[in-house]
């Protein structure tokens, strides 16, 4: 079908024809504004961040520690109730050096997203945050890492409680990670 | 065709805050006991998950990506239906249809007190070229419909009126209720107008809750379950979203709901071989138009059957035994699974103070409120 | 099994396009119209539609599937959207196969479209509201993060060089210029893609697929009518879909077992033993070059870590072995986010009816699979075609 059909449907327009007034646009910008209730597990987490703490949970059935805190065990269905303070150093799992914001306008300076595997829970279980304090070129998988905190009378009860994380140690090897095998059901 | 049946049934709510629980307890309470009622394990027994969501009600883009966990769904199939709950029951149906499964769970859920500006975010859902420019507060689609309604049938707007004095009364006895009220029919007609003639008191307030179905077929569902509730007939339809376009009257898209559903089921009497109805009622005059658009009387009927008691609790045909979304509370997108849910308790005998005697065939219909025409319909029977 | 046949008897789509002139509306019609035309059925033929359509945000409408229903088809008709992220344009067969598998319908016209421009300041930028608000949201996230986060994981734990990535990118904007629907194919170089300006590394702006409009529709037949219609009906003959938890950063990014799970299931139903032999053509979802790899190791068609060795050895080119993406996939076509999966399904009904002209896989093949993929690195969407 494809074979015989010439021309398909659409009509392309430039950036150049709504600069240059050659397009009617309607504009809209929503009001939407929500308060997510955070709800057990999560209020928790955010409660214990606000006292410069993480905190996760435990299944009682896999004995899996995962951090953010849930109140069940997404390989279990079992209630994980049981709550555990873990570390606030961890090994970067997996990072990248980005020089483009959420709008995709560009910076000089590269922000440096991580996945932080925190100490304390089970192996794999992570948090996404920033890193900071290191130059882009010497981050790597494994590399160990703390949590650099507000101080105390600015933290909110927020992920941002935390500012970044920074090297703990860097001896710049790289570490051949291993993969999390979930429990079974 | 195979024999599907509702085989469990949790919920969690109905309230008008859940300030202790996030939307993903809410859902693990109601998937929780929906697992336990149906006596099955979501990790080794359920093979299909659907969740019914949209995005700006939830606050988050692509939202299925937060469904799996909480409902024993990780690493299975699962799928999002951007519709009405009854929309979300009806996709688990016909997967158990297709054979390749035999059972399928359903979820919708309503965190509608964390939406801090819900007319806005209904009014995001009107054209963005020709209606909402005009900056309207959309609930002027229901004020037009409801007077144009009362225009071709002759309805009164007491008779509207008396359908919240029934609703939220019906309510009072319905424990997961959120809006049980004794109201009289001066104070719902004395409510600030709204929209003309739409008064304050004959729109449903929203609430928060989540409401699970585990759905099984044939020998499943007798080993499952000691009373399955057997899907007869299923329907649905769209009329166009165009507010320039549609018939203002009569509600096609219930009509043709309605008639699919029948004749799958079978049902060429709906007055008769009906014994209990829960249809929408998002406004008070909705009940009436639904109840003439599905069959259950002639148009122009409704208002009358309402003020004469026929659709009360001990009346001919009890139409929203539950309280309706008048009674328990707007569940956005998960309303119809409560209507669902109160057929269920009710052919199940579990409906305690609200119990109807002698039900063995119910309707349940659900709309996607304004601005759609967007509705679908399900018949049960033990 | 027992289960009633399903097949696809015909497809339409629109240019994939930056910024289209036409409405999601419009686009959605452009699409539905071919696909019935080609299959000379009209919109009274279809007894159900199904939609499928990714964020509401770059639309901007919500509920915008009730919006779309008109450009649909589905005026009076029974009438439902499914949504899984980017799964959903190879999903929303899937649905359309369960609405006639089931028995209830004989025809149902399917339809994904996606309106990307509408968003501003950036489409990118709609991507902020799928992390999690409490726990991620904070911290401004952008899409390209997660996935430069999953690929640099994947090619650190196999070992891989850019370059052995960046050929991907070079065979599937090669095979886009075949393609007349095409927004971004090009005749490119491994070193163009590594010279490429770094958007977060390891991703490269030549690594990535661009934002799109556009609109595609198959309809899909039960036996009967599949048989009265055409003598080349392509049957469905194993669908599988998984979502994975939505705890990203609690799992390694490195393999994609979702899809592997999805695949499973579709091989499963499809009665297929040996995938790398009888599957011959592929589409699996490109949005990054390295997801075309990732995607081909999840869906057991390579070894773990082994994909890149494939494309460089030419098996995965258009006359090779085992060709993926001879449509020019989303790295080449483009990626308006439901739509492009459907386009791969739609790419690969052509194919094994000999139908895709200058793209036309040698050889004769038989049987191939779609894949779409989407959310938080979590769900793949399988459907396997064969004649």
């Amino acid at each position: 079908m494809s074979a015989n059909i010439e021309t398909f449907p659409g009509t392309s327009l430039s950036q150049a024809d709504f600069d240059e007034g050659k397009i009617l646009t309607t504009h809209w910008r929503p009001k939407l504004d929500y308060g997510w209730d955070a709800g057990v597990a999560i209020s928790r987490y955010l409660a214990e961040l606000k006292n410069g703490c993480i905190i996760g949970t435990k299944c009682r059935r896999c004995r899996r520690i995962v951090v953010p805190p849930r109140m069940v065990c997404e390989w279990c269905w079992e209630p994980t109730d049981e709550w555990v303070y873990l570390e606030d150093t961890g090994i970067v799992n997996t990072f990248s050096t980005c020089y483009i914001l959420w709008d995709a306008s560009r910076v000089k300076e590269p922000q440096l997203p991580a996945v932080i595997e925190i100490d304390g829970a089970s192996k794999g279980a992570g948090i996404l945050h920033l890193l900071d304090e290191v130059d882009p070129k010497d981050v790597r998988i494994g590399m160990k890492v703390k949590a650099v905190w507000k101080p105390a009378e600015e933290r909110t009860g927020s992920i941002t409680d935390i500012k970044y994380f920074k090297p703990v140690e860097s001896n710049g090897t790289i570490q051949r990670p291993v993969q999390v095998a979930p429990s079974e059901i | 065709m195979r024999n599907v049946a509702i085989v469990g049934v949790g919920y969690s709510g109905f309230r008008s805050i859940t300030p202790d629980m996030s939307y993903k307890e809410l859902m693990y309470e109601a998937a929780a006991k929906a697992y336990e009622d149906a006596g099955v394990d979501p990790r080794r027994d359920v093979e299909s998950f659907v969740s019914v969501a949209e995005d700006f009600n939830e606050g988050t883009s692509i939202f299925d990506e937060y469904v799996p966990d909480q409902i024993g769904a990780v690493l299975k199939p699962v799928h999002t239906i951007s519709g009405e709950g009854i929309h979300g029951l009806i996709a688990a149906y016909m997967q158990v249809l297709t054979g390749a499964m035999d059972i399928v769970m359903v979820e919708a859920h309503s965190k509608a007190s964390n939406i801090l500006n819900l007319s806005d975010v209904v009014a995001y859902a009107m054209d963005p070229i020709y209606n909402r420019p005009l900056g309207a507060n959309p609930l002027f689609i229901a004020g037009m419909e409801m007077n144009r309604y009362l225009y071709e049938t002759g309805t009164t707007e007491e008779q509207c009126a008396q359908v919240v004095v029934k609703n939220r009364g019906n309510s009072f006895l319905n424990p997961s209720a959120a809006y049980g009220a004794s109201l009289s029919m001066d104070a719902v007609m004395n409510s600030e107008l709204i929209s003309y003639p739409l008064k304050r008191l004959e729109i449903s307030s929203h609430a928060d809750g989540a409401i699970v179905m585990v759905l099984a077929s044939g020998d499943v569902a007798e080993e499952l379950a000691d009373l399955p509730i057997w899907i007869g007939g299923v329907g649905w339809c769209n009329d166009t979203p165009s507010l320039e376009t549609r018939d203002w009257e009569g509600a096609i898209y219930a009509r043709k709901s309605a008639e699919m559903a029948y004749r799958m089921a079978g049902i060429r009497n709906p007055r008769m071989e009906i014994d209990l109805a829960e249809i929408d009622d998002t406004f008070a005059y909705k009940e009436l138009q639904h109840m003439e658009a599905l069959g259950l009387c002639r148009e122009g009927e409704a208002g009358f059957l309402v003020e004469e008691g026929a659709t009360e609790l001990d009346g001919e045909l009890p139409v929203n035994p539950s309280g309706g979304s008048l009674g328990v509370g707007h569940l956005l997108d998960a309303s119809g699974l409560a209507r669902v849910l109160e057929i269920v308790l009710q052919l199940r005998g579990e409906a305690g103070r609200r119990q109807l005697m002698d039900v063995e065939t119910g309707l349940a219909f659900g709309w996607r409120s304004i601005p759609t025409t967007s509705g679908a319909a399900v018949v049960l029977s033990i | 099994m027992g289960m009633r046949k399903v097949a696809v008897v015909g497809a339409g789509m629109t240019k994939f396009m930056r910024r289209a002139q036409e409405t999601g509306r419009e686009l959605a019609h452009y699409a539905s119209k071919m696909a019935l035309d080609s299959s000379e059925m009209t919109l009274d033929d279809m007894d159900c539609v199904a939609l499928g359509t990714a964020p509401d945000a770059f639309d901007g409408v919500h509920m915008k599937g009730e919006y779309l229903s008109d450009g649909a088809g589905a005026w009076r008709k029974p009438y439902m959207r499914s949504y899984v992220g980017g799964g959903t344009g190879v999903f929303a067969a899937i649905q359309g196969w369960y609405h006639v598998a089931s028995g209830l319908f004989d025809t149902c016209l399917v339809v994904c479209e996606e309106k990307m421009s509408s968003c501003r300041p950036h489409p990118q930028g709609a991507f902020l509201t799928i992390f999690d608000h409490t726990t991620e949201r904070p911290l401004k996230p952008n899409l390209v993060w997660i996935f430069a986060l999953e690929m640099n994981r994947y090619m650190t734990v196999h070992g891989l060089e850019k370059k052995d990535i960046a050929r991907v990118a070079v065979k599937n904007k090669r095979n886009a210029l075949d393609h007349p629907c095409a927004q971004v194919a090009a005749d490119i170089t491994v070193e163009d893609v590594l010279n490429s300006e770094v958007l977060a590394w390891p991703v490269q702006r030549l690594d990535i697929s661009p934002t799109s409009d556009g609109a595609v529709a198959v309809v899909l037949a039960a036996e009967h009518v599949a048989k009265r219609i055409t003598d080349k009906p392509v049957w469905i003959r194993g669908v599988g879909w998984s979502l994975d938890s939505s705890y990203w950063t609690n799992r390694d990014l490195y393999y994609p077992k979702y899809v592997e799970y999805a695949a499973r299931m579709a091989y499963d139903m499809a009665g297929i033993k040996e995938p790398r032999k009888e599957i011959h053509i592929v589409e699996p979802y490109d949005p990054f070059d390295y997801k075309e790899l990732h995607h081909l190791e999840g869906l057991l068609l390579a070894d773990k870590g082994q994909a890149p060795r494939l494309t460089a050895e030419g098996v995965t080119a258009r006359d090779g072995n085992m060709p993926v993406c001879p449509s020019g996939g989303l790295l080449g076509v483009g990626n308006p986010i439901a739509a492009a999966g459907l386009m791969k399904v739609s790419e690969i009904f052509w194919q094994l009816r000999g139908e895709a002209g200058k793209r036309q896989v040698p050889g004769k093949p038989r049987t191939g699979l779609a894949q779409a993929w989407g959310d938080l690195m979590q769900v793949g969407c399988v459907v396997i075609l064969g004649i």
